[in-house]
């Protein structure tokens, strides 16, 4: 037997080494589950999920309520995109509300960062985060890994890069730590104007040139290139980020031999990456979907019943 | 813990009931060409191969085996804080209409075996599903009983059956160790 | 000694007053309401005191007793948000505190950017236990778009006047505000800090932003602000007073606009002078959050280094109630701000009298004479004659900071559990005590 070192999954900053393993390895089991004609265990029979959704997001919770299904768990969504304060009930209300109704595990999508570990003080309930803010989103970060593991055999000593916003994006935020964790090399590009501060710090190459940063990389993790930026003045137009950061098929043969194309979803194909390109056979898009189903059914798998911390 | 005078089987013991285990599988099902074996993990496993070895041997039919891990079964889940390392299952054949033999090493509340019965329904509709195991040691919660026993080892409830494999530990060897004597 | 009745006798205490140049063990005389004398007791005097009745005598033998402290930086959230804290709630917090004087900010629903306001308020804190002197707005509604009747603020008794949580960002205003405010010899008081900097933030910009992926404000923006009034102060020779300074290059631009003899004043909150911005990743408790927000430890160790040299001239609260529901939310939708009158004084000593940062006579002058010359205001000294306000230290009680304990009616401190070294034993205002442990 083994166990996580929380009852919660928050995020990959500080989760150990040993935890993430232990979701990839067991993640690996559950890769089998859904291959079988009935893809549905009894496992998480008589638990109750509710999925918090506070923004609005089709992929990952279908992802969430099918992983949750194929578990045998009943599972309540609460889906609202109106921020909590400004009118209504407050988060702590909400969140207190429905667990009177007897749930046991929540997964929580949410615009605040660290909205997942202030709803660990409001309730019992193990917490999933499904991604807060620009903070974090860590089974994003995980079916990433573990499907770059399955390619690969491996983490450590990979060189995956993560191109987009990486201001914003908390897949990137996620990515980063799991990978570093597990002993790959990690690095970033974007625009200038979307590295945040002392990004440096974060111990990996930054590049502001991807022709560069894509010399020697084994796996590319294109993200989403949210239009609002344009709007916010972050850069000057679409058509000048595509130029820039766009994967196309010609930059790829700065890339390791039996390289890895990856994307998180939904694509803007021709903007952040070309179709040609992710259609490509080294695109792994459609496993990584397929992975989530895995990845999380593990996680689930793992927090389910756990009532307290580690002594 | 020195086993010492507790031991149940030895080796030769063992291996002479994997032997008949074996023959009264192909008594019972007129010959191995409907047969398919599913041991379950870890060490049903390991005698399930076994046993499909004693069988080509006998009959020069090479019967398919399968693994299953039963962790996502139980029904004990959520009452432990720690959740079971589940293993990969492993079942690459149909096992519609074959007379499945689900092997164990030791049987005891029947639990284990309800969870493997459910999860070969979810596999497909078997013709027969028989039971298999080394050791009965009694204390049955479940009205399950084995098709094939190697050896009917009555005990205390809070004994415990340890089964040893040549593969995974060594030698092959069952003992019991005694419940006030490892509380001691 | 003119006269031998005394209304209350304060003996066996070291008294310290860095206006005085005094710090030595003595007694106070108080009569009438104000300081009658410091005195190192003769035998008559001796006599004179024995011969009062026990109830007029303090003994004050091991403490500290000084000039009641002043704090120029404070909301009471009255009129608008009596639930947060009131005139009233707020005075017994700031005497809990050691504070006898306050000064209140005009960020008030409605605002006080009128004499009805000025008086209100004044009203409400005839018989509080602090005296309290209101800050007008520069603008009215505090929008920065026209000057409020700043010189009608003035004539019913504002002090000072700014539009506190809010830059005034058109510089024109600002200089206009600068150059009207010197008919009445009021300085400016400025919240300082880019708007367009701050836009959506609700921390400071740095690896901490990164980390958590929560929108930060660059220090830049409070070092422009500044930067800009230190120009226009230049321009318009106006006094003005930067708020809650948190920067080390906002801390520099005022070092050297002292050199050159500006008119400039500034002051530091204890919060900017111990927290940091690591804080908030730790459990995103949203009593971290306050404008301008807690910064790197290089621009702490900055402001810190300012209020050792001088370059910060007092210490203030920025004193901020909000209620325990508006707090008890997601980080980024808390609004900004945290209580402080009955923490300063506790970590003033903690964090820079321990530590050897500041001796106690620094500290006292930059809670009391200092923030009061900024103001102008009467107090922060025991000169005989003043109005007797008078906070007397147990320097080294320890003590853990319970919210729930508070007088303030809001709780909310990122201060929760801290063990603190000196707490307030009595505080009297006038002669007469308000507080007592």
């Amino acid at each position: 037997m083994s166990q996580l070192s929380s009852r919660h999954l928050l995020g990959l900053e500080s989760t150990p080494k040993s935890d993430i393993s232990l979701i990839l390895d067991t993640a690996e089991t559950f890769s089998e589950v859904i291959e079988r004609k009935i893809k549905k265990v009894p496992t998480l029979r008589g638990i109750t999920i509710v999925n918090l959704f506070y923004e609005p997001s089709t992929r990952t919770r279908i992802s969430f309520e099918l992983a949750e299904k194929r578990l045998s768990a009943d599972t309540v969504n609460f889906s609202t995109s109106t921020s909590s304060v400004k009118k209504g009930e407050s988060l702590r209300d909400t969140v207190q509300n429905i667990e009177a109704m007897k749930i046991d595990m929540a997964v929580v999508r949410h615009s605040s960062p660290g909205a997942p570990y202030f709803l660990t003080n409001c309730m019992e309930a193990n917490i999933i985060n499904a991604g807060d803010g620009s903070h974090e989103h860590p089974t994003q970060a995980l079916l990433d890994m573990f499907t770059m593991r399955k390619k690969y055999g491996r983490l450590k000593g990979l060189r995956v890069l993560l191109v987009g916003d990486v201001k914003h994006s908390r897949v990137i935020r996620s990515n980063l730590w799991g990978l570093q964790t597990m002993g790959a090399d990690v690095a970033l590009c974007g625009p200038s104007t979307l590295l945040p501060r002392e990004v440096e710090r974060f111990g990996c190459d930054v590049y502001t040139n991807l022709d560069e940063a894509l010399e020697g990389v084994d796996v590319v993790n294109v993200m989403r290139i949210q239009l609002e930026r344009q709007q916010a003045g972050l850069f000057p137009s679409q058509r000048e980020y595509t130029n820039l950061f766009g994967l196309t098929k010609d930059r790829l043969k700065r890339l390791n031999k039996n390289f890895t194309i990856m994307h998180p979803g939904p694509i803007n194909r021709g903007v952040e990456i070309s179709s040609e390109v992710a259609d490509s056979k080294n695109s792994v898009i459609l496993e990584q979907v397929t992975n989530g189903q895995s990845v999380r059914m593990a996680v689930l798998y793992l927090l389910s019943g756990r009532k307290e911390e580690l002594a | 813990m020195t086993p010492g005078p507790n031991i149940i089987l030895s080796d030769k013991k063992i291996s002479r009931a994997l032997t008949r285990i074996s023959h009264e599988i192909l008594e019972r099902n007129s010959g191995a060409e409907s047969l398919v074996i599913i041991g379950i993990l870890t060490r049903g496993a390991i005698l399930a191969k076994r046993i499909a070895a004693t069988i080509k041997e006998l009959e020069g039919v090479e019967v398919p085996v399968g693994l299953m891990d039963i962790s996502l079964y139980r029904d004990d889940v959520h009452s432990k804080l720690e959740q079971p390392i589940v293993q990969r299952t492993d079942i690459l054949f149909e096992i519609r209409d074959k007379n499945v033999i689900l092997i164990d090493d030791v049987l005891y509340t029947g639990r284990t075996v309800r969870a493997a019965l459910d999860q070969m329904v979810d596999f497909g509709r078997a013709r027969t599903i028989q039971l298999a195991v080394l050791v009965d040691r009694g204390h049955k919660e479940l009205p399950i009983r084995a098709d094939y026993v190697g050896a009917n080892i009555p005990t205390a409830m809070d004994d415990q059956v340890v089964v040893n494999v040549t593969e995974l530990d060594g030698k092959d060897e069952v003992y019991v160790e005694i419940a006030n004597e490892r509380n001691r | 000694m003119a006269t031998n009745k005394f209304d209350m006798v304060i003996r066996g205490g070291k008294v310290i007053d860095p206006e005085l140049g005094f710090g030595k063990d003595a007694t106070i005389l108080i009569n009438q309401g104000k300081i009658a004398g410091i005195e190192i007791e003769s035998a008559e005097l001796k006599k004179q005191i024995e011969n009062l009745p026990e109830d007029k005598i303090v003994d004050a033998s091991g403490k500290l007793v000084v000039p009641g402290l002043v704090d120029i930086h404070v909301h009471l959230r009255e009129p608008g948000r009596e639930d947060e804290e009131t005139v009233v709630s707020g005075c017994r917090a700031a005497a809990a505190g050691g504070f006898t004087t306050i000064c209140c900010m005009p960020n008030t629903t409605p605002r006080i950017d009128s004499q009805e306001a000025v008086k209100f308020v004044q009203d409400r804190a005839k018989d509080a236990d602090a005296r309290v002197f209101v800050v007008g707005a520069i603008t009215k509604n505090i929008e920065g778009k026209e000057l409020a009747e700043i010189g009608d603020l003035v004539k019913v008794g504002a002090v000072a006047i700014t539009d506190d949580g809010n830059y005034v960002q058109n510089p024109e205003i600002m200089r206009r505000a600068m150059e009207y405010s010197r008919m009445f010899d009021i300085p400016v008081m400025e919240h300082a800090e880019d708007q367009f900097l701050t836009i959506g933030s609700v921390m400071n910009e740095s690896f901490q932003s990164t980390r958590l992926g929560l929108p930060g404000t660059p220090s830049v923006a409070e070092e422009i602000a500044v930067l800009r009034d230190i120009a226009l102060s230049r321009l318009t020779g106006a006094s003005i007073h930067i708020q809650h300074l948190s920067t080390k290059e906002a801390v520099e631009a005022i070092r050297t606009a002292k050199k050159e003899g500006l008119r400039v004043t500034c002051e530091a909150t204890p919060h900017h002078l111990i927290l940091t911005d690591e804080e908030i990743g730790k459990e995103f408790n949203t009593n971290l959050r306050v404008n301008p927000p807690l910064r790197s430890a290089r621009d702490r160790d900055a402001v810190i280094e300012g209020l050792i040299d001088g370059t910060i001239d007092c210490i203030a609260s920025d004193h901020a109630p909000h209620s325990a529901e508006e707090k008890d939310c997601e980080f980024d939708q808390a609004p900004p701000g945290m209580i402080g009158l009955e923490t300063t004084l506790g970590l003033i000593k903690t964090f820079l009298i321990d530590k050897g940062l500041l001796s106690w006579a620094d500290a006292i002058r930059k809670m009391t004479i200092s923030p009061a010359k900024i103001l102008d205001l009467k107090g922060g000294t025991l000169a005989v004659g003043a109005e007797a306000d008078i906070t007397i230290i147990d320097p080294d009680k320890q003590w853990t900071v319970d919210p729930k304990k508070f007088y303030s009616l809001s709780r909310n401190t990122p201060f929760d559990g801290y063990k603190l070294s000196a707490q307030v034993y009595k505080t009297v205002l006038g002669g007469r005590i308000v507080f007592e442990r």
